[in-house]
């Protein structure tokens, strides 16, 4: 029987940077296992501050899930890059920064930044979703740039880094560029939930 | 709303200064380490080796918007903190308008300013005081504003000073021998004083220079260089340091963020592009 996803990433180190990667035939029950195993079983862990990049879809969203799952707001912040490219500035949440387009990589690196320092806690999930959302507004050369040093930064300190991939029909590079920079790839297909 | 001065504070009291250590050699430095003024932004501290070397006088260069006094006054604001009295001398905007737009960053400390660490003066007031209504300064009133800058700095025991804007001071210094000279003074005398200072430059978007004349970087001990960048529509803040005496500087591009609890900076993504995208 294999571990379910919540187990796997509570057993990981701190430091790790782990692809989560979606069947898109499945896509709705895999983001809602993996939304259950970060946000309501790791995330709901005892001084553990999950910071959630919102690239899929708007930051309220997934906080309307994330309130399904019971997470306290105190426990969760997001860094919006979609809502703004989408026009949707109605449902501005408190707990939410918002970054004028997924294409501005550096500031939401510091937007990461900025909320990992505003909220100091012993250990912190940074969940980016997603690599393939961010691979339709950028260029992969600065994709990659992106990662390869977002994660290298986030490796170094008590930070879980997850980031989600649906996986392609097609190879589009995306894939392979993943895997240079994370220490692991759960498959949530054949992951037990 | 705090009082803000507009006049030279005669308090003749200065604080006392905290030792800092000297930054660690590395393998680049010169023999002898220059000691720092550490700017409290963390990024530019690390691109600096630990900050400004004391006593430099520095050009914080950029087209408007790009975050050159946020980035001053959070210098001042960190300093202040650590004991060590810093002003600001303004020349375009209100010393009241700046504090109230300061109070919305988490770094500002309002008590800072009403113990007196943290100095505001209005330089239109200081004109007025001494006379110097007159469009374009003469050699000797010239001197009058060295001096009484002097005077300022080392009554109050300066230590940390910013000039917003230089460029609005050149404007009524119009030969370049006149502002080489005021520059040159200027940097000695603050020099003498121990204090670090940084000067204001309004430069346009697509500058050939860091400043009004082109003689201020010259003279200068270091250029901070900001400025807008677009990447497919949107705007960019970047920061490089161009110039820096006393230190193996880096000279990469870093992206600047201002956020509530301060200047955050990121490396300038390029993608494999030259010159960055």
């Amino acid at each position: 029987m294999p571990l379910d996803i919540g187990e796997r990433l509570r057993s990981l180190p701190s430091g790790s940077a782990v692809a989560l990667k979606l069947d898109p035939r499945e896509y709705a029950d895999h983001y809602f296992a993996v939304l259950n195993a970060t946000l309501r079983d790791v995330g709901s862990e005892t001084n553990v501050h999950t910071i959630y990049v919102a690239v899929t879809n708007p930051a309220a969203f997934v906080w309307s899930l994330a309130q399904a799952l019971d997470v306290p707001i105190d426990r969760i912040s997001f860094v919006d890059a979609i809502s703004h490219i989408m026009m949707n500035y109605a449902n501005s949440l408190p707990n939410a920064t918002y970054v004028d387009s997924p294409r501005a990589l550096e500031e939401i690196m510091l937007r990461v930044e900025y909320l990992l320092r505003k909220f100091p806690h012993p250990r912190s999930i940074v969940v980016i979703d997603s690599v393939n959302s961010l691979a339709i507004h950028n260029p992969p050369e600065l994709l990659s740039e992106f990662f390869h040093i977002l994660l290298n930064n986030l490796k170094s300190r008590p930070v879980l880094t997850l980031v989600l991939e649906t996986s392609e029909e097609e190879a589009t590079g995306v894939e392979q560029m993943l895997n240079l920079v994370v220490d692991e790839t759960i498959d949530v297909a054949r992951a037990g939930r | 709303m705090a009082s803000t001065v507009e006049s030279p504070p005669t308090d003749s009291s200065p604080p006392p200064v905290p030792t800092e250590p000297n930054p660690p050699a590395t393998l680049m430095s010169a023999a002898n380490v220059l000691a720092r003024c550490a700017t409290g932004i963390e990024g530019l501290d690390n691109v600096l080796e630990g900050g400004i070397p004391r006593g430099n006088m520095v050009l914080v260069a950029g087209s408007v918007g790009t975050g050159k006094t946020t980035l001053c006054l959070e210098f001042l604001v960190h300093g202040a903190e650590r004991g060590e009295r810093s002003l600001f001398i303004s020349v375009t905007e209100s010393s009241s308008k700046l504090i109230q737009n300061l109070s919305t960053f988490e770094f500002f400390r309002r008590d800072l300013i009403e113990q007196g660490s943290l100095v505001f003066v209005d330089l239109p007031a200081i004109y007025d005081r001494l006379g110097l209504g007159r469009e374009e300064m003469t050699s000797e009133e010239i001197d009058i504003l060295i001096r009484t800058i002097r005077d300022m700095v080392k009554s109050l025991g300066v230590r940390r000073l910013v000039l917003d804007s230089l460029t609005s001071v050149c404007y009524r210094i119009r030969r370049d021998e006149q502002i080489r000279d005021f520059m040159l003074r200027l940097g000695q005398e603050l020099n003498e004083l121990g204090c670090t200072s940084l000067l204001v430059s309004e430069i346009g978007p697509n500058p050939a220079r860091y400043s009004l004349h082109g003689v201020e970087e010259a003279i200068v001990d270091g250029v901070i260089l900001l400025w807008n960048t677009r990447r497919m529509g949107d705007i960019l803040r970047v920061v490089q340091i161009v110039k820096m005496r006393g230190t193996a500087h880096s000279r990469a591009q870093y992206v600047l963020e201002l956020t509530p609890i301060g200047i955050l900076m990121a490396p300038h993504l390029k993608g494999g592009r030259e010159g960055g995208t």
